[in-house]
C-alpha cells in the first residue's frame, strides 16, 4: 500500500470537520486516493457492479413493499396491481426481479475470478470467506424474494427447499413446522419470509461493509497475484477506478436494461403467473437458474440426506478454500496445471446449472454425477495436491518490474520462454 | 503513446470529462423520477378519482351520502323553506362570509365535502342550532348551505367539483 | 496463446455462455406440436398492439370464452386506456353497464344490484371455484388475465391451440369424453372446441374464420397479460439510447484516462 501520500484539509471548514468527524478524510483514504494496483483488468470491477446491484435492490424492493400485500389471499393479485395500476410499477419489479438475476451472475463472475487469481490466500483469507457468508446470505434472501409474488413456483419452490430441512434425522419435522409456521406453507410461511426478505439484503450491507473493510486492510489482489511493493505499483482509485468501474457497469447495465426491457419473463418461469394451488403441483418444479447447480447437486445423489448435506456441503466447502489451497503462488496465470482443472470446475459447474433443470435420468442423471464429483474433487483433492506437485512458471519480480524474479525461481529452463507472456500480460492488461 | 497533443490540450479534455459527468448526472437524477411517480394515486385509485351518483331516489328534505376519495360527500335535496332560510341569512355577519347562490349549482340540491373544516370529523346531519350539520368533536354548527355559525371551524364545508351529468345523476369530481 | 486465455479475456463470452444456459431452461416442457407462428405486431423491440384486432379480441372473449373463463385481473376501464384496444370512454361504459353486480346491502342488509362501472372488473363467470368446475365436467376453466405468460410461448401456443381442433382422433389415443386437440400437452383437452367459423359477427365487418378469430384473441390475451408492453418498449429505447451514448463517453474517458498508465 501506498503510505506516502496523507490526507490534508483544504479549508476552514474542512479542518474543522477533520477534527471532530473525519468523514472526508475517510472518504479521502477509501475511496479517492486509495492506492490501487495499476493492472487491474475488466474482472476486477464486478466488486463495484455487485455493490450498485445490492443498492438497486434494495432501493426497488422498498419500493415493492409499499404496494406489496403479503398475505396468500392478497399477495398475487397485489404483485398484478404493481405491474398494471402502480405509476412505473411494472419498471421498479421488473428492475427487482431481473435485478436477483443479474446480481447472482456478477457475483459469480466475482466468484470465479476471485478462485482464478487466488484472491482468497494470505493475507486475504477474511475478505473471501465474507464474501462466502454474503454469497449464502444472497441465497437466502433469494429463495425468500421468489416465494413472495405467491405463483404456483413460489409455493412449489418453497414446499419442495423447507421440506430439505424435514431430512434431518430426529429434529427434521419439529424444525420444519417451526420454520412453516404451521404444516405446510401458508400464510404464517409467506408473512416470515416477507419480514425476512426485507432484513437480510441490510444485513447483506453490513457483511459488503466488513468485505471491503477487510480489502481495505491488504489492498486490492491483482491479476498477477504479486503484492504491491512501492507507490509505482498502484494508482489512486479516484479518478482511475471510478470511472473504469462505472463503464464496466454501463456495459453491464445495458445487458440489464434488455432484459427488463425487451424480455423482462425470460429468467424467470411461466408457472409463476399462475397463483399458487396447494392442491395442484406443475409438472417440473425447477428452481430459479442460479440456484439450479445446486439443485443438479441435491438430485444427483440417490439417498435424500446425502444429497442435502452435499447441497450444503458444496458451499460450505468454500470457507476452507484458503487452507486447501497452499500454493504460494496466487494467479492461474503462473500455474499451468491449475488454469487447466479450473477451467474444467468452470465447466462442471455451468454444466451443473443445465443439469438441473433436466429430469434426474439417464445421462442427464450420469453427468450431473459426474459433474458433482469433480465439483467437490476439485476442492478436496485437486487443491491440495496441485499445490504440493504443481511448478509455477516464472514470475516477474513486481507489478511494474518485468524482469524476472531469479531469488525464488532457479532460472535454468522456463525463463526464455516464459518472459514473453508475462511481459505482455503486466504491461499491457489495462 | 505517440500523441502528445491531446495532453497538452487541457480544454479538450477537460471538455470529455464534462460532458460525460454532465450525461451521467442527467442519467441518475432522471432515475428518481420513476421512484418518486409510484407514490402517486395508481391506476386503479385515478380511475376512482370520479364517481357518479344516482339523486333519482332522494325525497325532499332528503338527503343522500356517498364516498368521493375516501371522504364523505353530503347530497342534500333541500325544501322550499330551507332555501328560503338559506337566503335570507346571506345578509346576517358570518364567520366565513358566502352567499347561498355561489355554493349551489342548482338550489335545490346542496353538495357538500362531509369533513368538517377544524379538524376532519364528519358532522352529523339534521342537528345543530342552525338546521344543519353538527359536529361532535368540538361542536361546530353548521346551517343549510354548510356554512359555520358556531364553533371553532374556521371556513364553511368545502362545495367539491361537481356537475349535474342529468336530472338523475351528479358527478363529482 | 490457449483457448483457455481466449475465453477469460472476453468478458462477454462469460455473460453469452451463462444466458445461452439460462435461456434454454424454459425450453425443457415442450408441447406435443411445435407451436404455430402466426407473427404477431407486438412482437420484436418496437412491436406494439394491432388495435383494430384487439377491439375484435375483445368480441371474441366477451361473446364466447366468458362464458366460462374469468379475467379478473382486468377493469373495464383498462379498455379504453392507452397501449390497449383504445374503445372510447363511452363505449365502454355502455359495455359495463351492460353487466350487473352485487355491491353493498341496503338499510335492510339486502344486497343491492346496480351496472357496472368503468372502474369494476370484468365479471365473474362463475361464483366460487368448485361451481366452476362442476359447470365444466371437473375441469377447471383457468382465468385468462395472465394465460399467456403462465404457458410457456404464451400467445403462439394459444393461437396453435385455439386454431388447432381436430375431428380425427390418433387410433393409439383414448381421450374419452375430452376433445382432441394435437397443441395440448397430451393431446386430450377438457375444453371443447370453443370457435367456430362465423361465431362471432365482428362489428367491423371482419369475416369470422376460426383462423381470423384465434388471432385477434390472442392479441387480446397478449395485450391483457401485460397492458403495459408498449410502454415498457418505449421506455427502454430512450433507456437504451442514452446508456449506448453514455456508454461511448465512458469508453473515450477511460481510454483517455489510461493513456499515461503504463
Amino acid at each position: 500500500m501506498n503510505h506516502d501520500y496523507q490526507y490534508t484539509p483544504k479549508n476552514g471548514f474542512s479542518k474543522w470537520l477533520d477534527k471532530r468527524l473525519p468523514l472526508m478524510r475517510f472518504a479521502d483514504e477509501n475511496l479517492l486516493s486509495f492506492p490501487t494496483p495499476k493492472n487491474l483488468n475488466y474482472f476486477y470491477t464486478f466488486g463495484f457492479i455487485l455493490t450498485m446491484c445490492l443498492v438497486t435492490q434494495i432501493i426497488t424492493g422498498i419500493v415493492l413493499a409499499m404496494h406489496y400485500v403479503p398475505n396468500t389471499l392478497l399477495a398475487f393479485d397485489s404483485i398484478e396491481h404493481i405491474m398494471r395500476d402502480v405509476n412505473y410499477g411494472w419498471l421498479i419489479r421488473y428492475t427487482h426481479s431481473n435485478g436477483a438475476s443479474m446480481f447472482f451472475l456478477a457475483v459469480f463472475i466475482h466468484m470465479f475470478r476471485g478462485l482464478y487469481y487466488g484472491s482468497y490466500k494470505e493475507p486475504r483469507e477474511i475478505i473471501w470467506i465474507l464474501g462466502v457468508v454474503i454469497f449464502l446470505l444472497m441465497i437466502i434472501t433469494g429463495f425468500m424474494g421468489y416465494v413472495l409474488p405467491w405463483g404456483q413456483m413460489s409455493f412449489w419452490g418453497a414446499t419442495v427447499i423447507t421440506n430439505l430441512v424435514a431430512t434431518i434425522p430426529i429434529i427434521g419435522e419439529p424444525v420444519l413446522t417451526l420454520l412453516l409456521g404451521g404444516y405446510s406453507v401458508d400464510n404464517p410461511t409467506l408473512n416470515r419470509f416477507f419480514s425476512l426478505h426485507y432484513l437480510l439484503p441490510f444485513v447483506i450491507f453490513g457483511v459488503v461493509i466488513l468485505h471491503i473493510w477487510a480489502l481495505h486492510v491488504t489492498g486490492n489482489n491483482n491479476p498477477t497475484g504479486i503484492e504491491v511493493k512501492d507507490s509505482k505499483d498502484t494508482i489512486s482509485f479516484h479518478p482511475y477506478y471510478t470511472v473504469k468501474d462505472l463503464f464496466a457497469y454501463i456495459v453491464f447495465l445495458l445487458m440489464f436494461c434488455y432484459f427488463i426491457f425487451y424480455n423482462p419473463n425470460i429468467l424467470g418461469h411461466p408457472d409463476n403467473y399462475i397463483e399458487a394451488d396447494p392442491m395442484l403441483t406443475p409438472a417440473h418444479i425447477v428452481p430459479e437458474w442460479y440456484l439450479l447447480p445446486f439443485y443438479a447437486i441435491l438430485r444427483a445423489v440417490p439417498d435424500k440426506l446425502m444429497g442435502v448435506l452435499l447441497m450444503f456441503g458444496s458451499i460450505v466447502v468454500l470457507f476452507f478454500l484458503p487452507w486447501l489451497d497452499t500454493m504460494k503462488v496466487k494467479s492461474a496465470r503462473y500455474r499451468p496445471l491449475y488454469k487447466i482443472f479450473f477451467l474444467l470446475f468452470v465447466v462442471s459447474c455451468l454444466l451443473l446449472g443445465y443439469l438441473g433443470a433436466k429430469a434426474p435420468e439417464g445421462i442427464y442423471l450420469f453427468l450431473s454425477r459426474v459433474s458433482t464429483i469433480y465439483y467437490f474433487a476439485f476442492f478436496l483433492v485437486i487443491m491440495p495436491v496441485l499445490s504440493r506437485i504443481e511448478k509455477p512458471l516464472p514470475m516477474p519480480i513486481g507489478i511494474s518490474n518485468p524482469a524476472i524474479d531469479s531469488s525464488v525461481y532457479d532460472s535454468g529452463n522456463g525463463v526464455a520462454s516464459g518472459a514473453p507472456s508475462y511481459a505482455m500480460d503486466s504491461v499491457n492488461r489495462h | 503513446m505517440t500523441d502528445t497533443t491531446d495532453n497538452q490540450d487541457p480544454s479538450r479534455r477537460d471538455f470529455l470529462y464534462i460532458t460525460t459527468a454532465v450525461f451521467g448526472a442527467t442519467g441518475a437524477a432522471s432515475l428518481a423520477w420513476p421512484l418518486i411517480d409510484q407514490l402517486n394515486p395508481s391506476a386503479s385509485v385515478s380511475a376512482l378519482s370520479s364517481i357518479e351518483a344516482d339523486i333519482s331516489s332522494i325525497p325532499e328534505g332528503g338527503s343522500l351520502k356517498v364516498a368521493w376519495r375516501g371522504k364523505p360527500i353530503f347530497i342534500r335535496r333541500r325544501t322550499k323553506e330551507e332555501i328560503e332560510i338559506a337566503e335570507m341569512e346571506d345578509s346576517l355577519d358570518l364567520p366565513h362570509p358566502e352567499k347561498d347562490l355561489d355554493r349551489v349549482k342548482n338550489k335545490e340540491w346542496l353538495v357538500v365535502v362531509g369533513v368538517c373544516t377544524h379538524l376532519g370529523c364528519i358532522p352529523i346531519a339534521d342537528s345543530g342550532d342552525f338546521g344543519g350539520w353538527f359536529c361532535p368533536c368540538h361542536g361546530s354548527h353548521y346551517d343549510i348551505s354548510g356554512r359555520i355559525r358556531k364553533g371553532p371551524a374556521p371556513t364553511n364545508l368545502e362545495v367539491p367539483p361537481y356537475e349535474f351529468v342529468n336530472e338523475n345523476i351528479i358527478k363529482i369530481g | 496463446m490457449n483457448i483457455f486465455k481466449k475465453i477469460f479475456k472476453n468478458n462477454f463470452s462469460f455473460f453469452l455462455v451463462l444466458f445461452i444456459f439460462s435461456g434454454s431452461l424454459n425450453a425443457a416442457e415442450g408441447t406435443t406440436f411445435k407451436n404455430q407462428k402466426p407473427g404477431f405486431s407486438f412482437e420484436g423491440p418496437f412491436g406494439k398492439f394491432d388495435k383494430e384486432s384487439l377491439k375484435r379480441g375483445y368480441q371474441v372473449y366477451s361473446e364466447v370464452c366468458s362464458a366460462c373463463h374469468g379475467m379478473k385481473q382486468l377493469s373495464f376501464r383498462n379498455l379504453s386506456q392507452p397501449g390497449g384496444p383504445e374503445f372510447s370512454v363511452e363505449k365502454v361504459k355502455a359495455i359495463a353497464s351492460g353487466y350487473s353486480i352485487f355491491d353493498g346491502t341496503n338499510e335492510y342488509g339486502e344486497p343491492i344490484e346496480r351496472s357496472m362501472a368503468l372502474t369494476d372488473r370484468f365479471p365473474k363467470p362463475y361464483g366460487s371455484k368448485d361451481e366452476a368446475k362442476a359447470a365444466n365436467n371437473g375441469a377447471y376453466p383457468p382465468d385468462l388475465s395472465l394465460i399467456v405468460k403462465a404457458r410457456v410461448d404464451g400467445y403462439n401456443y394459444l393461437y396453435s391451440l385455439l386454431n388447432g381442433y381436430e375431428e380425427e382422433i390418433p387410433e393409439d389415443l383414448d381421450i374419452g369424453d375430452l376433445s382432441y386437440n394435437p397443441w395440448f400437452p397430451g393431446g386430450a383437452i377438457a375444453m371443447y372446441q370453443p370457435l367456430y367459423d362465423e361465431s362471432v359477427e365482428y362489428e367491423d365487418g371482419t369475416i369470422a374464420t376460426i383462423d381470423q378469430m384465434s388471432y385477434d384473441v390472442t392479441n387480446f390475451l397478449a395485450w391483457a397479460a401485460e397492458p403495459t408492453m408498449e410502454e415498457r418498449k418505449k421506455l427502454g429505447f430512450t433507456v437504451m439510447g442514452f446508456l449506448f451514448i453514455f456508454l461511448i463517453l465512458m469508453y473515450l474517458s477511460v481510454n483517455k484516462l489510461f493513456k499515461d498508465v503504463h
